[in-house]
C-alpha cells in the first residue's frame, strides 16, 4: 500500500575523500541502499546540521559532491576518511535514463547529479556542457569525458573553453547536433534558460531542480513549487512539468516559507 | 448511492477526510495539490503572527510505523498567508486556518485574519508538543484553554476548533472546558511527545532532542481518545492519527469521529490518501447497505 520502501537512517564512514576543484570535495562511502540516478540524501553531521545532497556515484560505494558555501558543507568538506556520517534516503524521482542522442548540461555542483545518469547510456551517445565560474571551478571533466564521446566547457570569464555561459554553449552545439534530450543540473537562472532553448529547439528536457529542504521525505512541504515537491515529485521535472510551473526561475522559498525573488 | 457528505459544526463537505495541519499546508499551491488528491477540506499549517523558521534540522526522522517531527512550527506569518489563502481558496472546499499564539488574544487576532483570509473555520494549535510558549504548554490547562476559547469565539464568526494533545491524563477536562467555552468541535490527537536517540551518533536525533511521533504507531491512542472524547462531548469530534487508509478511516468513525484527518499519510502514501480511503469507504458501505456516513458514527459505542 505505501507507495515505496521504508528508509531509515545508517551511519556510514567515509572511505575516501577527494578535492574535484575548489571548494568542492568528493566523499565515498560504502552503502547499498538501491538507488536510482538522480536521486538524492539527506546528511547528518550530528551537532551542525542535516542537509540534502544528490549521489555522484551509484553502486555500493556510493558518493556525494559538496561544495563548501555555509556551516554544513563546511563541516562536510572537512570529513576525512575513516570519518562518520549519518544518511537517510535516497529519496526523488530521478532521470528518466534517455534513449537516443543526449545532451548533458551542468553548472556548479550540477555534475553530480548528472554524471550517474550518463554512466547509463552509451557513451557514443553522449555530449556533455559543463559551465563553470573560472577553470579553478571546472568540475569533473576527466569523468565526464569518459562517459560522453564530446566534452565542451565554457567559463564566464573565458579562462577555459568557450567564453560565455553555459546555456550559450548548449545553444552552438544543439545547432550543429540534433539531440533527443537534453538533461540539465545546476542553478535555477541557467535551467530557465535551458529550459526556454530547448523550447524553442523543440527538444524535450529534464532538469533537477533545488528548494530549501526540510524533512526531505514528503511532508512538510518547505520545497514545495507550485504544490510539487522537489523531494518527492522532483527534484527532476520534465520539460513539461516546468512549463506549467509559475515558480520555476521566478521564485523559491525561505525557511519559513516565505516567498523570495530568484 | 452512498453519501459521504459530511456537514460539520456548519462547515459543508463533499467528503469527511481533511488535510491534517502541517503538512503540505504551508503554501497556496501545496494546499490544491492536497484537494487535487480528493481531501474534503482542507487544514493550513499552523501560523503565528511573525515569520519563524522553526528549528533547525534534522527536525525528521522516518520510522518503521511512522514519523517522529520537531519542525518547531515554521511559517511565514500571518500577514504573508493572506497570498497563499487566496490561491488555496480556488480548490473550491472548505479551507480551515490553523494558528497559534502565546496568549488568549494572539490567537483571537490571528484568528480573526484568517476569518478575512476567508477560512471557513479556524482551527486552534493547542496541542504542538515542541515549539516553546506555544501549544501543548498551554493545551494542558482546561482554564488556559476556555480563555482562549471565549476569546477567539467573541472575535470572529466561522466555527472554532479545538485541537488537543494526548499528552496529558486531562484530555476530558480540558475538553469539557472547551465544549463550555463554546467550542464548535474538538480535533484530536496531535502528535505524542517522543525522542530518538541514533545509537552510532550517540545522542538524539532531532535539534530539538524532543519531537511528536506520528503515523500508524499512534493510532491506537488517537482511537482510545476520539471513543473517550465521543463519550462525553456534546459538539463533534474529528479524529485524526495514523490514518492511511479506509479501515484505520473507519475505526476512527466508529470511536465517533464525524470527520477524519490524514497528516503522514501523504507522506507514507501520498496526496491519493485522500481519495483512496473515500473509495474504500464508499464500497464497504455498499456492501453493509448504508447511505449515509454519519450513520457509522459512534457505531462502536454500545
Ligand atoms: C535535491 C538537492 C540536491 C543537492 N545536491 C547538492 C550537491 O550534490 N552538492 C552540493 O554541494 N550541494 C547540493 N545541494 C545544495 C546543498 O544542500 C546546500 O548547499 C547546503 O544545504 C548548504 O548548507 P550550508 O549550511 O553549508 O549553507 P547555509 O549557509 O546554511 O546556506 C547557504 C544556502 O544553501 C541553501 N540551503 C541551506 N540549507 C538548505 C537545505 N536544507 N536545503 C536546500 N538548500 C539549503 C540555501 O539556498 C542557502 O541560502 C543540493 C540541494 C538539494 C535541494
Ligand atoms: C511534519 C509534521 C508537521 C506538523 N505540524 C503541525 C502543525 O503545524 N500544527 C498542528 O496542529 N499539527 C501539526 N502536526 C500534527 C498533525 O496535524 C497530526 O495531528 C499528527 O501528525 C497525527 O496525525 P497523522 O498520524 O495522520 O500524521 C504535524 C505533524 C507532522 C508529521
Ligand atoms: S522537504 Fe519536501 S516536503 Fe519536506
Amino acid at each position: 500500500m505505501t507507495e515505496r520502501f521504508m528508509v531509515t537512517q545508517t551511519a556510514v564512514n567515509i572511505a575516501s575523500r577527494a578535492e574535484e576543484a575548489e571548494d568542492v570535495v568528493t566523499l565515498r562511502f560504502d552503502w547499498d541502499a538501491p538507488a536510482s540516478p538522480g536521486q538524492f540524501i539527506m546528511v547528518w553531521i550530528p551537532g551542525v546540521d542535516e542537509v540534502p545532497m544528490s549521489l555522484s556515484y551509484l553502486g555500493d560505494r556510493k558518493g556525494i559532491t559538496v561544495k563548501n558555501i555555509g556551516e554544513a558543507t563546511k563541516a562536510l568538506t572537512s570529513l576525512q576518511a575513516g570519518d562518520q556520517m549519518i544518511v537517510r534516503g535516497p529519496y526523488g524521482r530521478g532521470y528518466h535514463v534517455p534513449k537516443g542522442k543526449v545532451l548533458a548540461v551542468g553548472g556548479g555542483t550540477g555534475m553530480a547529479s548528472l554524471l550517474p545518469a550518463l554512466e547509463r547510456v552509451p557513451t557514443a551517445d553522449v555530449h556533455t556542457a559543463i559551465g563553470a565560474r573560472g577553470e579553478r571551478e571546472l568540475l569533473f571533466e576527466e569523468r565526464a569525458k569518459r562517459t560522453s564521446s564530446n566534452v565542451r566547457v565554457s567559463t564566464d570569464d573565458g579562462s577555459k573553453g568557450f567564453h560565455g555561459n553555459a546555456v550559450q554553449l548548449a545553444r552552438e552545439m544543439m545547432s550543429s547536433t540534433k539531440y533527443d534530450m537534453v538533461l540539465g543540473c545546476g542553478p535555477e537562472k541557467m535551467l530557465y534558460f535551458l529550459h526556454k532553448l530547448c523550447a524553442e529547439k523543440g527538444v524535450p528536457c529534464q532538469m533537477s531542480l533545488e528548494r530549501y529542504m526540510k524533512c526531505g521525505a514528503g511532508l512538510c512541504g518547505s520545497c514545495a513549487i507550485d504544490g510539487k515537491r522537489v523531494c518527492r515529485e522532483g527534484p527532476v521535472f520534465t520539460g513539461d512539468e516546468l512549463k506549467d510551473m509559475k515558480e520555476f526561475g521566478k521564485q523559491r522559498r525561505d525557511e519559513c516559507g516565505g516567498r523570495l525573488r530568484l | 448511492m452512498t453519501s459521504l457528505k459530511v456537514v460539520l459544526a456548519g462547515v459543508e463537505m463533499e467528503n469527511p477526510t481533511m488535510l491534517a495541519s502541517g503538512i503540505m499546508g504551508e503554501t497556496g499551491g501545496s494546499l490544491l495539490a492536497m484537494a487535487k488528491g480528493g481531501a474534503g477540506a482542507l487544514v493550513t499549517k499552523s501560523i503565528g503572527s511573525a515569520p519563524r523558521e522553526g528549528h533547525k534540522n534534522p527536525t525528521l526522522v522516518e520510522l518503521e510505523f511512522g514519523y517522529m517531527n520537531a519542525m518547531g512550527l515554521p511559517n511565514p506569518g500571518i500577514d504573508a498567508f493572506g497570498e497563499e489563502m487566496y490561491e488555496a481558496g480556488k480548490a473550491g472546499i472548505p479551507i480551515v486556518g490553523s494558528v497559534f499564539g502565546a496568549s488568549a488574544e494572539e490567537f483571537a487576532s490571528l484568528s480573526k485574519r484568517m476569518q478575512e483570509f476567508g477560512a471557513e473555520a479556524i482551527e486552534l494549535n493547542l496541542s504542538c508538543p515542541h515549539a516553546k510558549g506555544y501549544g501543548m504548554e498551554m493545551g494542558v490547562d482546561p482554564d488556559v484553554v476556555a480563555s482562549i476559547i471565549s476569546e477567539v469565539k467573541a472575535a470572529v464568526a466561522v466555527p472554532v476548533f479545538a485541537k488537543l494533545t494526548p499528552n496529558t491524563h486531562r484530555l476530558i477536562d480540558v475538553a469539557l472546558a472547551a465544549e463550555k467555552a463554546g467550542v464548535d468541535a474538538i480535533v484530536a490527537i496531535n502528535t505524542l511527545k517522543a525522542m530518538k536517540i541514533d545509537v552510532d551518533a550517540m545522542r538524539p536525533v532531532l535539534s530539538n532532542r524532543y519531537g511528536g511521533l506520528s503515523g500508524p504507531a499512534v493510532r491506537g491512542v488517537g482511537v482510545r481518545c476520539v471513543y473517550e472524547l465521543y463519550e462525553a462531548l456534546n459538539i463533534p469530534v474529528i479524529g485524526v492519527g495514523g490514518i492511511e487508509d479506509w479501515r484505520s478511516a473507519l475505526e476512527y468513525i466508529m470511536a465517533g469521529a464525524a470527520a477524519v484527518q490524514i497528516g503522514s499519510g501523504v507522506g507514507r502514501v501520498g496526496p491519493r490518501v485522500f481519495g483512496d480511503i473515500c473509495s474504500g469507504i464508499s464500497s464497504y458501505m455498499e456492501v453493509n447497505r448504508l447511505r449515509n456516513i454519519s450513520q457509522l458514527v459512534g457505531v462502536a459505542h454500545d
